[in-house]
């Protein structure tokens, strides 16, 4: 990204405009580093948006179906949990997969696994507990009937899961943008490492730290318009399966 | 749909995942300083490394007091630091085995050009240190553990100043890396202590220039280790000290020597030296 780098001017509106061209640029032109890094924001996003989901959705419906003593601290834990300060979660993951801690044995520490598992803490309980909702909503409409149907608890689950995905999908959106939009935890457990574990947000901190603000601002730029893409496409898929499967 | 859904992205992120993770080359893990990583050193000396070895250099640059404590924990084989007194406890704890100087630079003093303390252009840094104090000047410090830190406190010192004391609203303390604190200092325009790679690699200057260099006191060395493999197994012994090795040959010193920013060299090579 070197030969986009530009000689820095102090705030203002110009930087701002130059960050937009900067952004324009970078957009148009596929510059080989930069493709890198987004590829691996995405990947590192998608794959703990993923477990998250294979995590969150099951534990989500699991404790708006279930009737269990506790259940309303589970419920206010998991809410609380949404608020899960990623500086934190990033500390308490390094400390966990550092050679001196319980995991040590696994090396995981600075590659992008350890990234997908400090994101992966940080969306689980914001998918479980949206899910927790959504399904205990439809619970409440449709419980006499699969009742009747003498549905079992997995089964009623199941078909809750499925007769709400449309509003789901919206959850996964919300998992993966808090992925997507974090540094405090990767920038921790990743290092941001060239070229192994440098994704859009730790690349946009240290480009701050070498005070070359519009290359950051640009970056963002790019982040944001990527973020805005997919979520464009998850909207357009949805009217289209909506229409299609109803 | 769902189910389908997740089936893609699945597909679509363990492809990303697996393409990305294809790491040919062997690789080291080394700790270092953002000084050596934001003034552009290590993407110009470890490609020549990589090509000569075959070897891969994942960098992490921190603070050196973090730098030191992920080697401590043996997270990294290499660390790569400039802090003398605190390298020397670090092996003194058993936590790397042997210390080799590799090169120096120097610190700056930096200011707003305004030079409320009136310190532009001295060759004494215990005397502008004196005289940012006397006048209360903003100065913003790193408190963040950092090589840089530990040279400022020991200034502070040198200037018989306890700063520690002597501290009111015009000294602060962000406890950030280099960068951000040089952001903060030219929004804020004030006086900050600098390495000098980092500041001529940096941007966004605003007001701020150099008010003081030179004095033998900014002198800052730069040392490398090998995190000791008796306490930490999983540590690329050989691997790493081939890096180590490279870095204090000729080859290594002078790929050090040809980093040039504006024509102007940033590190200056003493391996071999008691620094």
């Amino acid at each position: 990204m070197h030969e986009i780098a530009v000689p820095g001017t102090i705030g203002g509106v110009d930087t701002i405009a130059q960050s937009f061209e900067l952004a324009l640029r970078m957009l148009t032109h596929f510059d080989s580093r930069l493709t890198q890094i987004v590829g691996l924001s995405l990947a590192v996003s998608l794959s703990s948006t993923l477990c998250s989901a294979l995590i969150g959705l099951p534990l989500g419906a699991a404790v708006a179906i279930a009737r269990f003593p506790g259940r309303n601290g589970v419920i206010v834990a998991l809410n609380a949990a949404m608020g899960l300060p990623p500086v934190v979660v990033g500390l308490a993951v390094y400390l966990l997969l550092s050679r001196a801690g319980p995991l040590g044995e696994f090396g995981l520490l600075f590659t992008p696994a350890a990234m997908v598992i400090a994101q992966t803490v940080l969306i689980v309980p914001i998918i479980a507990a949206l899910t927790r909702q959504i399904i205990e909503d439809a619970w409440a409409e449709y419980r006499e009937q699969l009742q009747s149907l003498h549905a079992g608890w997995w089964q009623a689950g199941l078909t809750l899961l499925w007769d709400t995905r449309f509003s789901l999908l919206t959850v996964l959106l919300a998992g993966f943008g808090r992925a997507a939009a974090e540094v405090g935890a990767v920038i921790i457990v990743g290092g941001n490492i060239d070229g192994v574990t440098r994704v859009m947000t730790t690349a946009i901190a240290l480009e701050t730290s070498k005070g070359d603000l519009p290359l950051a601002l640009g970056l963002g730029i790019v982040l944001i318009t990527l973020v805005m893409a997919l979520n464009v496409g998850a909207y357009v898929t949805r009217g289209w399966a909506r229409a299609r499967f109803g | 749909m769902i189910t389908r859904g997740l089936g893609l992205l699945l597909v679509a992120s363990s492809m990303l995942l697996s393409s990305l993770a294809s790491a040919d080359n062997p690789f080291i893990v080394v700790a270092s300083t953002t000084s050596t990583e934001q003034s552009g050193l290590f993407s110009h000396l470890l490609p020549a490394f990589t090509k000569d070895t075959g070897i891969d250099v994942r960098v992490v640059a921190v603070g050196t007091g973090q730098a030191l404590d992920i080697g401590r924990r043996g997270d990294a084989d290499v660390v790569f630091v400039h802090d003398k007194a605190a390298e020397l406890k670090w092996l003194g704890e058993g936590n790397g085995v042997t210390r080799y100087p590799v090169m120096y630079n120097d610190f700056v003093l930096i200011g707003p050009k305004s030079d409320p303390a009136h310190v532009d252009d001295g060759k004494d840094i215990a005397v502008a240190f004196r005289k940012i104090a006397a006048a209360r000047a903003p100065f913003v410090s790193r408190a963040d553990k950092s090589g840089t830190y530990s040279a400022e406190l020991r200034l502070w010192k040198d200037a018989g100043i306890d700063i520690a004391k002597d501290k009111g609203p015009w000294y602060r303390e962000t406890g950030s890396g280099m960068g951000p604190a040089l952001n903060t200092a030219a929004a804020m325009n004030a006086y900050i202590l600098s390495d000098r790679g980092t500041w001529l690699n940096f941007h966004n200057r605003g007001d701020l220039h150099i008010v003081v260099q030179g004095d033998k006191r900014l002198f800052n060395q730069y040392g490398v280790m090998l995190v000791n493999p008796a306490k930490h197994p999983n540590v690329k012994k050989d691997l790493g000290q081939k890096f180590i090795d490279w870095l204090v040959s000729p080859r290594g010193q002078q790929a050090i020597a040809s980093y040039k920013i504006d024509g102007e060299e940033l590190f200056f090579p003493n391996a071999g030296s008691d620094s």
